[in-house]
């Protein structure tokens, strides 16, 4: 082996080029090395998979009512049959495929609901923590207050005053999530206002807009992505919660909230009405947190990979 | 004077997410009864692992100690410190060998009083009922020139500044009159005035109760003016030992004479040139199979690159391992 | 030592901070960080400024740079007053003057790749873009030793000195005629201190940067520095040159400063005779009045105790702060004080 006499003094760096390959080949082993992870992605994965193919997983329109077959019991147990795999409710409707169709429900609520509730969120962080002073104190007080509601209590009353519809339901949730952003936003832009890095940048000559921008909102993204995905597991939820009360999407709509309700008063005759849908319920947001979980260990050794 | 510490190829590897860390490629010295053992290197150099390593202080996982003894004779008789249980270990620590850390902010507790936390180690090793660790904790107190110590007794961390609370740790270290006190950066975080008080402490300490003492810095400067004989280290090997005079007059390690080289010297002229060193330390997360400093040596030659130089005895007490004869500017026979 | 005419002149700087009393008390206590601070910078000079904790070095460097605004005082960078300055007057001059920080692992984004962070002043300031940028950030890279290719790279793919030649070739960039370095090694290890000096030395002959270059140790102060300032609890005690501050320090606090270094030579510090100060520096929210060194100074005297020294020039080019000073060395604390090394 030659020394490498190369005309610079430091060439030999600390790891490998960031190129393409090199960063899905670490993602890739990250993954490995946490199985849950693994898990997680996988189950978002399916998810996402059945919303988006549901008419090709399933013949039966979720919506079609079949009185001559209703109330059927899973394929598996006695009067079952496997035409109906999971079953059907109470008015004929095949259960699997109403699970399968609710998971767009589900997913899309909730999913826009986190992006309205983290932009709003994080803009009000971004200028209550950056601006600071008086700004930070008019903004905070009424997110600290929602925060301090008990939360299903609050979205249950908004959703009695604004009504039935996947409209409502989205705001709702967009609105009343965003002070757990906006808290998380203003708590890391306090942080990393106070940073060397940020320091620099007004040593340099950096102007507001430019720092805000350039250089706290870029920080930011890793903790907020974290976040963003634990939201829509709870999202996942808070929509299963009201559609149980009756506050949900409007009936007509296949979601696992609703699907809860409607098998309500058969808990105990007709038992796979409200359990399948409870499972997939629990599947989906288990999945979501898993997946959260190993997001926020990516983004955080990674800042930190700093070697001394 | 007799020894008390044999350390024999002690080897000590960390398994961590990014691989395995080889810190201590097998590591040998002793210490004698009384003497001030100087341990230099940079981050990285495995200096703090070993000593932590002896006394059962690594954290395990992720770290394991994969070879080696340490012998050490003690007033209890000879023992492997290595192959002690933790209850023998405990009684060893602060007993027998005691401890200053870098940094008096984290090495205290801070919710104790530093009263509480004297006494602690007064009862668990000597015996002292409460009112016996007291009364001789506050004599501990003045002898490391802690000034009202009855009163500063029942005072918590936070009330004292730096330089008070690396006396307070000192006294903690030497309540049990230990054999040993090993110090791990105990003056680095501290300023340069408050530095040659706390050295001027120990040296009268050490003076006093015949402690051996190791010190482990980066610094130098402080080395030499407080050490008997010097440890370097490089790559988690030791590279050079000698007796202070000649390790400072006769480096033959092509690092220590890099360390010394790129020193600014107070008493120098300032047009001297500094001469750095170039390249970076290892990484140690791959087993060499060559010197570990060939990548940034001046001597490097082809065997360097293909063997582990030995620690070769060029003097009564000086050791280098190094394929090359700085001195003779040759290659070495052997 | 150059003299090629003064392009910073510093007046009596003062920063002060509110010692924060709680929600609801009126605390006029302040913190005097730097409380009157005086000292003039050639081109191509560099200045040390040296102390221990408290003594308000960093806080000095700060003030001028008017990254933190000053009390009081002025800083006149050739004849502009910075503290006059309005904000989008202040922003257009830093393209003459910039800091490097210390701490290589926090001062540079770590979303940025290399490039982005070298570009960042040229890019604020408008003076380059496009391929003329892209080529003047590869030099910038060569110029403090690094491989023009690791543009793309990003910070945590770099070790410490590496990151500290990052932040050298971004603060230089804009070409400015002064450099604030706050204490650039003292994160460093020792065999990469001397890497990044020497550069730090020869990019200032190559360019006829100045420097204020703060730290606290001592040794390397003395070794880049042309002239040397000591500091004590927001006072600057001596300036002198580098030469004279080590073999005749005249101010009390700098004797035992210089006294208490430890120097790489075992026979050297075997014969030393060190001025071991007694006790611990005070707070600098509660300093003590007239001259703050006086509880801790063996030759103090009843004027000590009253009046501040001024800082005055004693022998040519060698101004200190004490009553005692003059060129007959009445400040000099005589050898019976000292303590021997044994």
């Amino acid at each position: 082996m030659d020394k490498a006499l190369s005309i610079r003094p430091d060439d030999n760096l600390l790891s490998k080029e960031r190129t393409l390959k090199n960063q899905l080949g670490y993602i890739g082993g990250l993954l490995w090395r946490d199985r849950s992870g693994v898990i997680g992605m996988l189950i978002f994965l399916s998810v996402v998979f059945a919303a988006l193919f549901a008419p090709f997983i399933t013949k039966y329109d979720p919506l079609a009512v079949d009185f001559e077959h209703s109330k059927l019991p899973p394929a598996w147990q006695q009067g079952g049959n496997f035409e109906h795999l999971l079953g059907t409710d109470d008015l004929g409707r095949d259960m699997f495929s109403r699970i399968i169709y609710s998971a767009r429900v589900s997913l899309f609520v909730s999913f826009i609901g986190a992006l309205i509730a983290s932009i709003l969120g994080v803009g009000l962080g971004l200028i209550a923590g950056y601006v600071g002073g008086r700004m930070d104190a008019i903004i905070m007080a009424p997110v600290n207050l929602v925060l301090s509601l008990p939360y299903l209590l609050f979205v249950v009353f908004i959703a009695t005053v604004l009504g039935r519809s996947l409209l409502n339901v989205i705001l709702i949730f967009g609105i009343t999530n965003s002070p757990i952003f906006a808290r998380l936003t203003r708590g890391e832009v306090l942080r990393i206002r106070e940073s060397a890095y940020v320091e620099s940048a007004v040593s340099a000559g950096a102007r507001f807009w430019r720092i805000l921008l350039i250089h706290i909102l870029p920080n930011l993204i890793g903790p907020l992505i974290t976040l963003a995905t634990f939201q829509v597991s709870a999202m996942i939820f808070y929509e299963a919660g009201l559609g149980f009360i009756g506050l949900s999407v409007p009936p007509s709509v296949p979601s696992w909230g609703n699907m809860l309700a409607d098998g309500r008063s058969y808990l105990s005759s007709y038992p796979w009405l409200t359990t399948f849908p409870g499972l997939a319920i629990v599947y989906t947001s288990l999945g979501m947190n898993l997946l959260g979980d190993w997001l926020r260990d990516v983004f955080d050794p990674k800042l930190r990979r700093s070697r001394r | 004077m007799s020894e008390i510490l044999q350390v024999k190829d002690l080897i000590t590897r960390f398994y961590t997410v990014d691989g395995i860390v080889y810190a201590l490629n097998g590591v040998s010295f002793e210490l004698s009864e009384g003497e001030t053992l100087a341990i230099v290197g940079e981050s990285g150099s495995g200096k703090s692992v070993s000593m932590m390593s002896i006394v059962g202080l690594i954290p395990s996982p992720p770290g394991r100690i994969e070879g080696g003894q340490a012998l050490f004779h003690g007033s209890q008789g000879t023992s492997d410190l290595l192959r002690l249980s933790t209850k023998e270990l405990n009684d060893v620590r602060g007993g027998q060998i005691g401890f200053v850390f870098q940094d008096p902010q984290t090495s205290l507790n801070p919710v104790l009083t530093i009263g509480r936390q004297i006494a602690e180690t007064l009862t668990r090793h000597l015996g002292l009922n409460g009112k016996q660790a007291r009364a001789r904790g506050v004599e501990l107190l003045a002898e490391v020139g802690i000034p009202d110590p009855h009163l500063r007794y029942d005072n918590y961390p936070f009330e004292f500044s730096g330089g008070m609370r690396q006396r307070v740790m000192i006294a903690i270290a030497v309540a049990c009159r230990p054999q040993i006190v090993i110090a791990d950066e105990p003056t680095t975080a501290l300023d340069v005035t408050i530095q040659a008080q706390v050295v001027d402490l120990f040296k009268r300490l050490q003076d006093k109760l015949g402690i051996a003492v190791i010190w482990i810095t980066h610094d130098l400067g402080v080395v030499a003016g407080l050490a008997d004989r010097v440890l370097v280290y490089y790559g988690g090997r030791v590279v050079e030992t000698a007796k202070v005079d000649d390790l400072y007059e006769h480096p033959l390690h092509p690092y220590t004479l890099g360390l010394l080289k790129a020193l600014p010297r107070l008493d120098m002229h300032e047009s001297r040139r500094l001469v750095s060193i170039e390249g970076t330390p290892p990484d140690l997360l791959t087993p060499l199979q060559q010197c570990p400093f060939a990548w940034r040596c001046n001597h490097v030659f082809e065997r360097c690159w293909h063997e582990i130089p030995p620690l070769y005895q060029v003097g009564v007490v000086h050791q280098s391992a190094c394929f090359y004869d700085l001195e003779k500017e040759e290659i070495r026979d052997a | 030592m150059p003299d090629n005419g003064t392009l910073l002149r510093v007046v009596e700087l003062k920063k002060y901070f509110p010692v924060r009393g709680g929600l609801f008390s009126h605390s006029d206590r302040m913190v005097k960080a730097v409380d009157g601070v005086s000292f003039d910078i050639q081109r191509g000079e560099t200045l040390g400024l040296v102390g221990e904790s408290g003594c308000g070095k960093t806080t000095t460097g700060r003030a001028i740079l008017q990254l933190q605004k000053p009390t009081s005082g002025q800083v006149y960078l050739d004849d502009v007053e910075l503290t006059k300055l309005d904000k989008e007057s202040l922003r257009r001059l830093r393209t003459r003057m910039q800091i490097v920080f210390q701490d290589p692992y926090a001062s540079l984004n770590p979303r940025h790749s290399v490039e982005t962070i070298i570009a960042e002043p040229l890019v604020i300031h408008n003076i380059l873009s496009g391929p003329a940028l892209h080529r003047r950030v590869g030099e910038l890279l060569e110029m403090v030793g690094l491989n023009p290719a690791y543009g793309r790279r990003f910070p945590h793919e770099f070790s410490g000195g590496q990151r500290q030649r990052i932040m050298i070739a971004r603060a230089l960039s804009v070409k400015p005629d002064f450099l604030v370095c706050d204490e650039p090694i003292s994160a460093l290890d020792v065999s990469i201190q001397a890497q990044v000096v020497n550069l730090l030395q020869s990019l200032q002959e190559q360019l006829g940067v100045a420097y204020l270059f703060v730290a606290h140790d001592l040794s390397m102060v003395k070794h880049i520095s042309h002239r040397v300032a000591v500091m004590y609890l927001g006072h600057c005690m001596e300036l002198t040159d580098r030469r004279s501050i080590f073999n005749n320090p005249l101010h009390p606090y700098a004797q035992s400063l210089i006294s208490a270094v430890p120097i790489a030579n075992p026979k050297l510090e075997r014969k030393r005779q060190r001025l071991i100060l007694k006790g611990e520096p005070p707070s600098p929210a509660n300093p003590p009045l007239g001259c703050v060194f006086h509880p801790r100074c063996l030759l103090m005297k009843d004027v000590c105790r009253v009046e501040i020294p001024k800082l005055r020039e004693v022998k040519p080019g060698h101004f200190v702060a004490c009553h005692l000073a003059d060129a007959e060395g009445h400040s000099k604390i005589p050898t019976s004080e000292l303590s021997n090394n044994e």
